[in-house]
């Protein structure tokens, strides 16, 4: 069986494509392959800036002769509709054969497909492969119209047979005819090469000075590097995702390391690090016993006989450069840091976050409020929180953010310090954007929590309040990662936080400031009244009722009519909050699910306690789907069902709701009573569980009822004809029910 | 001047080895553009030409203005009026790269002992509705040149695709010649009798123009400027076709052109005067950018744009 050898030779391809695009290579062709008959033992690809590879051993020398039965029309069908068929079918009149079916007499033709060679199936499928590529990005280039990465330059495809002998495939894409050769690195290489295999390939590409496999070059890199690293008494920083990408800039790795010019070392480590992993590329290169990045790493793709001196001599050259840069910002931004920071959070004044939100500044004004609200709920200081959520955001004006946004946070940490400010403030300037991925550590710090949680909850709020929310695959402002940073947040930290009152209040600072233009002076202070009392009421509605009261009696009411600023406030904010928090009950759903919680089990406890207690209704969900776990848990479920459906049938047939507490004067038999003193146990066993917060023994207290349910439906009928005693068995289901509803919504649970 | 292989002693030298090396390669050496521009595309020998069916080769020194990037001539690197040598070949011959890397050799950079790298780097010009996919090039990790395959101009799809280079000049002759600051870069040979660096050239007109861009060009006079040749242009571009005093076909597609390069030229000034905030920004290059297709779309009509005369 022969193997088949593709390499498909072009300009320098984008280093983040390669692996993917080699991939794309193996998988389009092979399944081409396949689809026409041609199966294989074993594909490999590969890639280097220049050249995808695909490598197929044991592939079929043709592909198998298929052979079909087509079935036709009846014997005694019109002849125009016999000649369609054998039209369609490609075969003669006498090779027609009448069979027996249902309907009687009907034609069948047998239609055979004599297999076909492997160079001609190979043709078509490279070539369909060629022009569908799934490039991110394809140009032209020349008069051609054929669209690759980069300048597609050549085509090797060749079938090797058992004895060694190789032929190339006959094919030509748009002027470029296949052949069986290549050449070897840009510049070391002596031009173009015939192969005969892929071992002979892979062995002549080595002599002409590229290594094929980017694997290989990446170990050759690392190991080069952590050698002259140790040698020096020094470590490489591991990066992986550099690490690939160097791979995929250099045919031939040759690895050289240089200094850092000394008066860069009193960097921060990380402008280091970024500024040269991202203008040049460059690993760093740390001394472990004073922890600074000392050294760098760089991957040149050519041995000189020089050693690489002039390369490495440039290279240095190059950085010093850029770190001057660094350091000139550096210094320019110590300045303003050391004077407290002020200019640049002026500047912010003039920096817009998002058009209907309003500037940077008046977003840090909001973040700020808020943190001060949240402080005591997580263990902060209240003045550090605030003080913390006002300078978190400064270094977006400084210079090196500019240069480099990914130090954002980081930078502010340190301008904080240079500030002299308290180091919870200094830690919060950094930590405030974290969690930024769902593998990425949450602030422990309680000021940072304070902060982090406002910072989210504003972009939150502030995209309900101008409906912007994500819709589908669409979440432009990464709001989904904002509520599962909450999330986060809270349930690792353990915090009890009642996050309605803080959604309300900043639902309101921002309707606030968006009506700002077009509200009265008495509106916006009595939309300030409410504001100030949420807190005390814990809920919008509550403080808005309240205050309007308030004015009425004082008899200064404000305009509260259709279309009034106050009116359209007070409908809208409770709705939005709603709606905010069935999306966090949503994400958390997801998050929960990842962990092994079900959704139904989250959805039976998202009821309770008005369902904005994260760390509760995760206590309560795991305390359910623990006792679902056991015999007497799910039994319950089943009896609690069983209950309920009667009941709610009951109750559409009467129109009345069974819930006036059964009398247990009514009960007849043992069951019937027993169930009574089973369920004041549960009722009151539920109560104290809970209000110890011991979700676990509510939800076994809750169980417990189960042998008294069952052999209460096992002994009792409950609709008799006594309507006495089945209105009072009815109101007996009903207290299950409620009984059950303190510890979980089971009605929520599926099967 | 020397042999090309030996090491080029000036920035003047290297310029001239480039274009002796373009024109050997069959370019037409073009004068620069006698307006101000921001980058070499803006020529029209690139902008305009690199439109329309016609082959084309060109190439140029073209002095560029970015006046955000004035340091007073303190900085090592950065400048506020500076050279790029620009390269346009339409249609890409299948050999641009070892072109382009001839060029280098030509200006004294030794492939065998240097790192030539040629990493991913799309170009996109808002202000020109133009964009390509190439690389930026590497020489022992720093960037010497743009490389980029031209896929549209002015909003029209490049056909055939132009292969266009852009050196920044200063960047590769300061590591060509060993200098660590552009200041002190010899412009003409260091042993001529008069030997003049790059400072002794530019550095007072650094520091002037640095002064003007950022706190004196009046802003109110700008801004009226930015209209007025938004609506010259367009009135051009109005004209019927048809002249009526020659009774000839002319489209004023250059003159038009030329508008559009003053406006684009005065944004980047009322950018450094820091008057343009960040939405208006947006908008500004939105209307310079409507300007170059109107631009773009006349020259496609023109007989240089590859319409039958």
């Amino acid at each position: 069986m022969p193997d088949l050898l593709i390499e498909l030779f072009s300009e320098e391809i984008p280093a983040r494509m390669q692996a993917r695009a080699a991939d794309d290579l193996r998988k389009r062709v092979t399944d081409g392959l396949v689809e026409a008959g041609l199966t294989y033992a074993g594909a490999q690809a590969f890639s280097t800036p220049r050249r995808l590879t695909l490598a197929i051993d044991g592939l079929l020398a043709e592909s198998p002769t298929v052979t079909e039965d087509r079935k036709g029309p009846r014997v005694d069908a019109p002849e125009k509709a016999i000649e369609g068929f054998l039209c369609g079918a490609g075969v003669s009149r006498d090779a027609l054969e009448a069979r027996d079916d249902k309907k009687g007499q009907v034609y069948f033709a047998t239609i055979t497909k004599p297999g076909r060679p492997a160079d001609v199936i190979v043709a078509e499928v490279l070539e369909s492969a060629i022009r569908n590529f799934p490039w991110p990005k394809s140009m032209r280039w020349g008069t051609g119209s054929l669209r690759w990465v980069r300048p597609l330059h050549s085509i090797l495809c060749i079938l090797t047979d058992d004895a060694g002998e190789a032929r190339v495939v006959d094919m030509d894409v748009d002027g470029i005819k296949a052949g069986d050769s290549t050449q070897g690195h840009r510049f070391m290489g002596a031009g173009w090469f015939a192969v005969s295999s892929f071992e002979d390939y892979e062995a002549k590409l080595k002599r002409a000075k590229v290594i094929l496999d980017a694997k290989e070059r990446a170990d050759h890199i690392w190991q080069d590097a952590t050698n002259q690293a140790f040698a020096a008494g020094l470590e490489v920083v591991e990066d992986q995702g550099l690490l690939a990408e160097v791979a995929g800039l250099v045919e031939w790795p040759v690895v050289l390391m240089g200094q850092i010019d000394q008066e860069f070392l009193e960097l921060p480590p990380e402008v280091l690090q970024t500024s040269m992993k991202e203008h040049q590329k460059f690993f760093s290169v740390r001394n472990p016993k004073t922890g600074r990045i000392e050294s760098f790493v760089t991957v040149a793709n050519i041995e000189t006989a020089d050693d690489g001196a002039t390369i490495l001599a440039g290279n240095q050259k190059v950085l010093s450069a850029r770190l001057a840069d660094a350091k000139f910002f550096w210094n320019n931004d110590l300045r303003v840091a050391r004077d407290g920071m002020g200019d640049w959070i002026d500047q912010l004044k003039n920096v817009t976050f998002e058009r209907q939100l309003g500037t940077q500044a008046a977003r840090i004004a909001r973040i700020s409020a808020l943190a001060n609200d949240i402080a005591p709920d997580v263990g902060a200081q209240p003045d550090l929180a605030q003080q913390a959520a006002r300078v978190a955001k400064a270094d977006l004006s400084s210079e090196m953010v500019y240069e480099f946004p990914e130090l954002q946070g980081l930078m502010g940490r340190y301008y904080a310090e240079a500030a002299g400010l308290p180091a919870e403030v200094a830690a919060a300037c950094e930590q405030h954007y974290a969690p930024l991925g769902p593998s990425d550590d949450v602030p422990t710090a309680p000021v940072s929590v304070a902060v982090a949680l406002a910072d989210k909850l504003d972009t939150l709020t502030g995209f309900w309040a101008i409906d912007e929310k994500p819709t589908g695959s669409k979440d432009p402002f990464a709001l989904r990662r904002a509520a599962l940073g909450v999330i986060r947040i809270i349930l690792d930290g353990g915090y009890r936080v009642k996050l309605d009152r803080f959604i309300d209040a900043q639902l309101l600072r921002h309707k606030i400031s968006l009506n700002h233009a077009r509200a009265t002076e008495g509106e916006i202070d009595t939309l300030e009244e409410i504001l100030d009392e949420i807190a005390e009421h814990g809920v919008f509605g509550a403080a808005f009722h309240a205050v309007m009261d308030r004015l009425q009696h004082k008899g200064g009411a404000p305009d509260t009519g259709d279309g009034s600023v106050l009116r359209t406030v007070g409908n809208l904010v409770p709705d939005l909050s709603t709606d905010l928090l069935a999306f966090l009950h949503d994400r958390l759903k997801v998050y929960l699910r990842d962990q092994g919680l079900r959704y139904d089990v989250i959805d039976a406890c998202l009821t309770l306690d008005g369902g904005d207690d994260l760390a509760l209704i995760v206590a309560r969900a795991k305390a359910l789907s623990g006792i679902l776990a056991t015999e007497n848990g799910e039994n319950l479920v089943q009896g609690f069902k069983r209950a309920n459906n009667i009941l709610t049938q009951a109750e559409e047939r009467d129109g009345v709701e069974y819930s006036f507490g059964p009398d247990p004067k009514f009960a007849e038999g043992p069951e019937e009573k027993a169930l009574f003193t089973a369920l004041d146990k549960a009722e009151a066993d539920i109560a104290k569980a809970n209000a110890a917060e011991d979700f676990t023994g509510a939800m076994a207290a809750m169980a417990a009822m189960r042998p008294a349910v069952d052999a209460f439906f096992e002994a009792v009928q409950v609709n008799t004809d006594n309507q006495v005693v089945r209105r009072n068995r009815l109101n007996l289901l009903g207290k299950i029910r409620d009984i059950c509803l303190q510890a979980a919504d089971l009605t929520k649970l599926e099967g | 001047m020397a042999d090309s292989t030996s090491k080029p002693r000036s920035f003047q030298e290297i310029i001239l080895r480039l274009q002796t090396y373009w024109a050997g390669q069959g370019c037409a050496i073009m004068q620069p553009y006698d307006m101000e521009v921001g980058a070499g595309t803006f020529h029209p020998a690139t902008t305009l030409r690199s439109l329309g069916s016609k082959p084309w080769a060109a190439a140029y020194v073209q002095p560029s203005r970015r006046p955000t990037d004035g340091r007073y001539g303190e900085n090592p690197n950065r400048l506020q009026h500076y050279y790029q040598y620009q390269v346009l070949i339409k249609p890409s011959p299948p050999n641009l790269q070892e072109l382009y890397l001839g060029s280098l050799e030509a200006i004294g950079i030794d492939m065998a002992l240097h790192d030539i790298r040629f990493v991913e780097d799309d170009w996109e010009s808002p202000t020109l509705g133009a964009w390509g996919l190439g690389w930026e090039v590497w020489c022992d990790g720093m960037e010497v040149s743009q490389f980029t395959y031209f896929q549209q101009v002015g909003g029209h799809d490049c056909h055939p695709v132009s292969g266009e280079l852009t050196y920044g000049l200063e960047r590769l002759a300061m590591y060509v010649l060993g200098i660590d600051h552009v200041m002190d870069m010899p412009f003409n040979d260091p042993d001529a009798p008069i030997a003049l660096s790059y400072g002794d050239v530019f550095r007072q007109t650094e520091q002037e123009y640095s002064r003007w861009n950022f706190d004196v060009a009046d802003t109110d006079v700008l801004l009226r400027h930015f209209e007025e040749a938004e609506a010259e242009c367009e009135a051009i571009l109005s004209q019927h076709h048809d002249d009526p005093k020659t009774g000839k076909r002319i489209i004023m597609a250059h003159p038009a052109y030329d508008q559009c390069i003053k406006a684009s030229h005065i944004f980047n000034l009322l950018d450094a005067r820091g008057v343009i905030s960040v939405t208006e920004r947006q908008a500004y290059i939105g209307r310079v950018r409507a300007l170059a297709k109107q631009c773009a779309d006349a020259f496609v009509q023109t007989e240089a744009g590859g319409q039958a005369a």
